[in-house]
């Protein structure tokens, strides 16, 4: 399958030209092209997979030189980190690039002899996170040629580096896709640090102080990960021999006590670039970044690797400390961050702390380590890739055209920008109401939650779900309202290209709704299946109906009241506001005798739960927890 | 056959049983104030009048939200007496309560606006142990279905008194009841009006009501569901004990005032947390020893 080689390998290429592309519209043309070409070429490989039988497949048994491309890729990363952090002063943040690196070219060169593997392996996960990564990647980098045409006009303090921007995006892209076709544990290392450099470079792209800070911080927890993961990759190497990611997963399954230590910090790792907590921190921060970074690194792709990691550890964590260690800390961060996006009115916040808490739910599913619960995860991850990508676009185009994202802003959108609120609607409702997937994958994570005995995930689920509906439906109800701001008139100055993105987003989201089951039965059923080896109904196929005859209710319904609504004549009157009125709803007559604006607002509850108030108490928490559980860890294998 | 009956039963029946259990309510609130109160059909007529007047709205969106909240809340019984999924009862019923909540806010009255963000904090209060609630019958059955909960073999009020308190605690504020009626006041004069349901009229109010009537039918079933076994004269006892937890919810409705929202908040999660949280511990021990 050369498609696979040409995937990694072409985003690299196309990111080396665009950066020497300056002209706007030639680069634009060219990005939609390559975008296009990456997008078919995901096709292409589903196509050729399943041609194939879809199942397992291993390639490159021989790859010396490329082998050594990679090496010098690393090399070539740390020289950029050293680079950076001594021009912003960040000295010790070089540390955390140089000891990996080293590790892996001493591994590389001077190591023991390892077991010879397919560097690269074909799967149902695989190629799930391709199409994810491609189909939604590809979208977002059409999305950003307008948006960063209208990013530029309205932010005209910031350097104009469109060229630099496009480029490291391409090359996040062919990043991603080596990762997750990766079986050697040296090339993922390499493609981990690969999207960990492109999201710092991309986070500082204004240039400014927060910028810099944010971009450094989100750098220096994303590699502290890579030393956990190293460190893993290194032990692994010399105790058992191998590098095979496979190997690890199906020795740790077995209870083999020497494959505990990597697994455990390979884990770790991946909670640093899921962001959870104590890591949160560098996610939120990373929301100065223009929008369609934060769409496709910070939501819908780059967090997944972490989340992808757990997937492929889940057998090998069922059950066992590590599993606790991963659940207990997702299901926390789960709760936790959802309370602190209720206090949240800045928009892109609020996606940025909800995608830390979904992924929280995710990342407790993959810890628990069991069929059922990793089929909720996948779910998950499907549907929160697709609306958090919807929702981070229609946010950002928002924000061109409103020159605000805070959600107060956003009271009246559906008069003010219609299509802008129509879709954030659908991308809210995918989050969370019934029937969207998002719900269904709840239902079974906490089912499996129950069946498991995992009493302290129940009540993060019971008490997270709660918390999390409340935040989506505040936002919701202030888009319908009627605009305080009517006199004031804005201009919907979202470009074609946007739209085009927005639309496919929103059809898919819908679609993969009704076509949920058929999805779990052809394709998550067998993921489940190479990955614990049994075969799971997850939902007993009686649910399955159910589900279908409320998926085409709930979607219905609204729809039949809406036409019967469209043409029925009433009397339209001012709302109560106990006799003093200016005339219309938006004034009211006050104490004075003056004419006062009616403004309304949501509750938000700062002091009582607060991200001030809670997230260091919570990191706190957490990392106490999670020095405890891997000292339990490494102490359980070494005594 | 027998969900057949049950079925369509809730889908005609429920709206007259509601409004005779709210006309009870009405008389004996009325009793309970040393007043005669109105005649036991009173809400059948109020809500044929408001049917009859003239629609007059602020937004002519409301009716769309309600007829939606309706139909989610008419197929969440539904599903409920069909003997389906109890969780996935409550997540309609949660999307039925958001049209809810965009039928206040969509006027953006103020008086309406501050009612229908009530109603979300008394959401997020309450939903921790509706979801609770279903833990308890999937571990003492060992499923979601409501049609096999109700064939078990002993009621399951005896492995589920911790959530079974719970449960009518939350009652309570899902009811409208003093002390947790936050959203909407029972009487006009007070600082939000009406709250929620200020800018509805005639035929939005009237889609309202039969609303809330249907959602209290399912709500006494689900009480029913605790009591409930494959011993039909359990239905019985069922029945009496719905009957009980009405009268009970009248009684605090008139012995209390209304409480502050961010208590009612804190308390209910306690209360949840307590109750249904050591019930579902011991649950779990007995079935891991």
């Amino acid at each position: 399958m050369a498609v696979i080689p040409f995937l990694i390998i072409f985003p690299f290429i196309v990111g080396a030209i665009l950066f020497c592309i300056r002209k706007n519209r030639v680069r634009r043309g060219f990005a939609y092209v390559c975008s296009t070409v990456i997008i078919g070429a995901v096709f292409v490989l589903l196509a050729e997979w399943l041609a194939a039988g879809a199942q397992v497949m291993t390639f490159y048994y021989d790859t010396h030189a490329a082998d050594m491309v990679i090496l010098a890729g690393e090399i070539l990363l740390m020289l950029l980190v050293i680079v950076q952090s001594i021009r912003y002063h960040k000295y010790w943040v070089m540390l955390l690039s140089i000891i990996p690196t080293c590790m892996m070219v001493y591994l590389e060169l001077a190591g023991p002899k390892v077991e010879e593997v397919g560097k690269i392996y074909v799967d149902h996960l695989s190629v799930l996170m391709a199409l994810i990564i491609g189909v939604i990647g590809g979208l977002i980098v059409i999305y950003g040629a307008g948006y960063m045409h209208g990013y530029h006009q309205h932010h005209k303090e910031v350097r104009d580096r469109r060229y630099y921007f496009f480029m490291i995006i391409f090359c996040f892209l062919g990043a991603m896709f080596g990762f997750v076709f990766s079986e050697s544990l040296m090339w993922i290392d390499f493609f981990w640090e690969v999207t960990s450099v492109c999201s710092f470079l991309l986070i500082g792209y204004t240039q400014d102080e927060t910028a810099i800070n944010n971009s450094f911080r989100a750098l220096w927890m994303n590699l502290f990960g890579g030393v956990f993961l190293a460190l893993g990759i290194w032990y692994f190497a010399y105790t058992e021999g191998s590098v095979s990611l496979h190997t690890l997963v199906t020795n740790g399954s077995h209870g083999d006590s020497l494959a505990m230590i990597p697994v455990a910090f390979i884990a770790f790792a991946a909670l640093t670039k899921a962001a959870q907590l104590p890591f949160s921190t560098w996610l939120i921060g990373a929301m100065v970044a223009p929008t369609p970074s934060s769409a496709l690194l910070h939501s819908a792709t780059m967090v997944k690797a972490g989340i992808y990691v757990l997937f492929r550890l889940a057998p090998a964590m069922t059950e066992n400390p590590i599993g606790f260690m991963i659940s207990f800390v997702g299901g926390f961060t789960f709760l936790l961050t959802s309370f602190m996006a209720i206090a949240q009115s800045d928009g892109k916040k609020v996606l940025a702390f909800s995608t830390i808490s979904n992924l929280g739910l995710m990342v407790a599913c993959a810890g628990m380590g069991r069929p059922e619960t990793v089929w909720a995860g996948v779910f998950l991850m499907i549907f929160h890739a697709i609306s958090k990508s919807l929702l981070f676009q229609d946010v950002g185009a928002t924000e061109n055209a409103l020159h605000s994202r805070d959600i107060e802003d956003m009271h009246g959108l559906i008069n003010i920008l219609p299509r802008l609120a129509v879709f954030m609607l659908i991308g809210i409702a995918g989050m969370f109401l019934a029937p969207f997937g998002m719900l269904i994958a709840k239902w079974s994570a906490f089912k499996a939650s129950i069946d498991t005995g995992n009493i302290l995930m129940v009540f993060f689920i019971a008490f997270g779900s709660a918390t999390t509906s409340f935040y989506w439906t505040k936002w919701m109800g202030k888009l319908i309202s009627f605009s305080h701001v009517g006199e004031h008139k804005f201009k919907d100055i979202t470009k074609r290209n946007e739209l085009i993105s927005l639309t496919i987003h929103a059809v898919m989201m819908v679609l993969l709704c009704m076509l949920f089951p058929l999805l779990s039965t052809v394709y998550v059923d067998p993921l489940l299946r190479e990955m614990f080896g049994i075969s799971t109904q997850v939902l007993p196929l009686s649910l399955l109906f159910m589900l279908v005859f409320v998926i085409l209710f709930v979607f219905a319904v609204p729809f039949l009241a809406y036409l019967y609504v469209r043409n029925y004549r009433r009397n339209v009157k001012l709302s109560y506001m106990n006799g003093i009125n200016v005339g219309d709803n938006k004034y009211f007559t006050d104490s004075f005798g003056d004419h006062k604006r009616l403004w309304l607002s949501n509750y938000y509850f700062h002091n009582m739960i607060g991200a001030r108030k809670l997230m260091e108490p919570g990191q706190l928490f957490m990392t106490a927890f999670l020095i405890v559980m891997l000292v339990v860890i490494i102490g359980g294998v070494v005594a | 056959m027998n969900i057949a009956v049950l079925t369509i039963g809730y889908i005609f029946l429920a709206p007259l049983i509601g409004g005779l259990l709210d006309g009870i309510d009405r008389k004996i609130s009325a009793r309970m104030q040393r007043r005669v109160g109105p005649p036991l059909l009173q809400p059948f007529y109020d809500v044929i009048k408001l049917l009859k007047k003239q629609v007059i709205t602020v937004s002519s969106a409301q009716t769309f939200c309600l007829l939606s909240y309706l139909f989610l809340m008419v197929l969440t019984g539904t599903m409920f007496f069909a003997g389906w999924d109890i969780l996935m009862c409550f997540f309609v019923m949660s999307t039925a309560a958001t049209f809810l909540y965009f039928a206040a806010v969509v006027t953006s009255s103020a008086y309406a606006t501050v009612g229908g963000n009530r109603e979300l904090v008394q959401m997020m209060a309450y939903e921790p142990a509706v979801l609770l609630t279903c833990v308890g019958f999937y571990l003492a059955e060992g499923t979601f279905s409501v049609g096999t909960i109700a064939q078990s073999r002993l009621s399951n009020i005896l492995f589920l008194p911790g959530f079974f308190v719970a449960f009518v605690f939350i009652l309570t504020i899902k009811m409208r009841k003093s002390p947790f009626e936050n959203s909407t006041s029972h009487h006009m004069q007070q600082e939000q009006v009406k709250g929620l349901t200020t800018e509805m009229g005639a035929q939005n109010l009237a889609l309202f009501q039969v609303a809330e009537w249907y959602e209290n039918v399912f709500l006494m079933g689900v009480v029913g569901l605790f009591f409930v076994n494959e011993n039909p004269s359990s239905y019985i006892v069922a029945g009496v004990v719905i009957l009980l937890v009405y009268f009970l919810e009248i009684l605090i409705d008139n012995s209390s005032a209304r409480m502050k929202m961010d208590d009612m908040l804190r308390i209910t999660w306690l209360v949840t947390l307590f109750t249904a949280g050591v019930n579902l511990l011991v649950l779990m021990l007995v079935k891991l020893f």
